[in-house]
């Protein structure tokens, strides 16, 4: 039987987007963890919720070529959102308040969209960074409703489902951000190898041609970029449950620098960028904050200045490399053909 | 009310001096330098250095820290900076913020984490009255200095070899090679004169915006803000839109000290929508 192009086209893209052997062993890894280490779980369940939103910022950076200098916006609305629901007794269950949170950010990702359309890349940092700037603003201005510089504090969160309480050693907590993390994950996973995600890589390639071919690349920018502020918002919302604090600090500008890095580190453009770079970038920021409490910016600044100079795509490629090996010895053990892994694109 | 607006002139005079030297470098190469603030502080700290511990006069140490920020820049320029011309946007972003990062914690490691004053001289203090408006001294000195200032790069820019090489640099760099002009070294020039008037500005701005290890990060926004609203093809735009956003900016606060902060960014993003170019970008410029 002859197959016709539009079916090997078919083949390949599903090919593309079937689960690989290392993925598997990643989520068991990060399940493992649940047991293996209990006494990490603290960390563990602040990595988790900063995977989560490096994927967010990972949905518009490594697919869609947005540059974004105030992701903390949506992240921070989110943070709000959630600590307010607990603490006024709108939403008490919190996997609901995740998704009212998430959804209070979508709406001002939605908004803000159409700012981020318009200009180069220089324009779309100051948009970006000028809105994360003036959320701040508000938050400092209604102290009656946010607690203003001292944050806001009396955030009482209700148990998960109605069923689990959240623990003093993080245990309840980590559990719920990694199912959460998983779920979106999945989700952020099925949108990337669907036909909307494939248009968005050609859009980063090249707007104009993307155009040319019938891809309506303003909608999908909108889009992409509402779905990212969504996965922020929860990821902000996770914080304030598992902290049971928001405070003004989730708009800072270091907060959107720090995550800059932790995309970096990990690679853009495949997902699992955001994190490895999570959980590399907070057992070094742990390590290091030990050595020296008060100057570990420095140290972080270094890092970002070397991955430049060394190039990023080199320092990428690290995580290229073992997964190029990994693919090769399962081949070998299956015999089966391995999926050719997918370079982590280049920020344009 | 001519109060605010003289406030608002030398602080918007002051957001020139010190953001010219980004407007001209994102326009001739193309580059993000989210680090001009850290410039700016180093030129701040030098001066405090002089004026208060080795007893320089203020007014010496002033073109003391012009020098020494300008080569302190041509030397990054040099060593680091030149690598990352060429990178994305992206990569440009990363590497001066890692730069500021790593600025604002050796400050802060050698200077101490609070906020100084340098010690200004006793000529400068104080206000008098011309016609009903009340003039501080040291306010006067930024007009008068930023203002002498603005002319002469006005007249380097537009009546001397080196400012039309420059200019004809930022209309097309790939052009401006061709024709044997040394893009290259037009920068580097560039950068450290720009990288000097930052310091100037970041010593004449402690008494007015404060000197402490954030700096950078504090008047990053409005560097940028001056640069993107102004435009990056000539110096008039930035000049323009500094004197607007410093008016706006103190008239702001005090009119709706609630709201003062909103109006700065409020201004950017309203022009940003009109005009994404800035607003005085000229029509064909890159």
């Amino acid at each position: 039987m002859p197959s016709s192009v539009e079916d090997q086209v078919a083949h390949h893209l599903a090919a593309r987007a079937r689960w690989r052997p290392l993925e598997y062993v990643f989520w068991l890894a990060a399940v493992a963890s649940v047991f293996l280490l209990p006494g990490r779980h603290l960390i563990l369940t602040e990595i988790a919720w900063l995977a989560l939103f490096a994927l967010s910022l990972d949905l518009i950076l490594g697919y869609a070529g947005i540059i974004s200098l105030g992701h903390a916006a949506f992240f921070g609305l989110g943070s709000y959102a959630g600590a307010l629901l607990a603490k006024y007794g709108i939403v008490t269950e919190p996997v609901l308040a995740l998704l009212v949170s998430g959804l209070c950010a979508a709406v001002l990702g939605f908004g803000t969209s159409f700012l981020v359309l318009r200009g180069s890349d220089l324009t779309r940092l100051m948009v970006t960074l000028g809105v994360a700037l003036i959320m701040r603003e508000i938050a400092n201005q209604i102290p009656q409703l946010t607690g203003g510089a001292d944050g806001l504090q009396g955030v009482i969160v209700g148990p998960i489902l109605g069923m689990f309480d959240f623990d003093i050693f993080g245990h309840v907590s980590y559990v719920y951000c990694l199912i959460v993390l998983f779920v979106l994950f999945v989700l952020a996973r099925r949108i990337v190898y669907s036909p909307f995600g494939l248009s968005l890589r050609a859009i980063k390639g090249n707007s104009l041609r993307a155009s040319s071919i019938g891809i309506s690349v303003n909608a999908r920018l909108v889009a992409v970029y509402t779905l990212a502020a969504f996965y922020a918002g929860v990821a902000g919302a996770l914080l304030a449950q598992t902290t049971a604090f928001a405070s003004l600090d989730v708009f800072s500008f270091e907060r959107s620098a720090d995550l800059l890095l932790v995309l970096i580190i990990g690679g853009t453009g495949y997902l699992y960028g955001g994190l490895i770079g999570a959980v590399i970038f907070k057992l070094m920021q742990d390590w290091i904050a030990n050595l020296t409490p008060q100057y570990w910016q420095f140290w972080i600044g270094l890092v970002l200045v070397l991955i430049v100079l060394v190039g990023r795509d080199r320092f990428g490629s690290w995580t290229g490399g073992v997964r190029a090996l990994a693919a090769r010895m399962l081949r070998r053990f299956s015999g089966g053909v391995a999926p050719v892994p997918v370079p982590p694109g280049e920020g344009r | 009310m001519l109060t605010i607006l003289f406030d608002g002139v030398a602080y918007g005079m002051l957001l020139f001096v010190l953001a010219c030297g980004l407007s001209v470098t994102l326009g001739l190469m193309n580059f993000v330098n989210l680090a001009h603030g850290s410039f700016a502080m180093a030129g701040g700290y030098i001066t405090l250095v002089l004026v208060n511990r080795a007893g320089v006069p203020f007014f010496a140490g002033l073109p003391i820290a012009f020098i020494v920020t300008a080569l302190i820049g041509a030397l990054f320029e040099r060593t680091l900076y030149v690598h990352v011309y060429s990178k994305s946007h992206l990569d440009q972003v990363l590497f001066t913020i890692g730069l500021v990062f790593m600025s604002v914690a050796a400050v802060d490691y050698v200077m101490g984490s609070q906020q100084v004053f340098i010690e200004i001289p006793s000529v400068l203090q104080g206000r008098f009255e011309i016609f009903g408006i009340g003039v501080g001294r040291y306010r006067l000195l930024i007009i008068v200095v930023c203002g002498l200032l603005t002319v002469g790069l006005q007249l380097i820019l537009s009546s001397t070899r080196f400012g039309s090489r420059l200019r004809a640099s930022v209309d097309d760099a790939r052009v401006a090679r061709g024709l044997g002009i040394n893009v290259n070294a037009v920068f580097t020039l560039t950068f450290a004169f720009g990288s000097g008037l930052a310091g100037l500005g970041g010593a004449l701005g402690a008494e007015i915006l404060g000197l402490d290890p954030t700096f950078p990060l504090k008047y990053m926004v409005y560097f940028l803000i001056v640069v993107t609203v102004g435009g990056t093809s000539s110096i008039t735009g930035p000049f323009v839109a500094s004197l607007l956003i410093g008016i706006a900016d103190v008239a702001g606060k005090y009119y709706v000290p609630k709201f003062g902060a909103f109006v700065i960014y409020t201004i950017m993003i309203i022009v940003l929508l009109l005009r994404p170019q800035g607003l005085f970008a000229r029509a064909g410029g890159k």
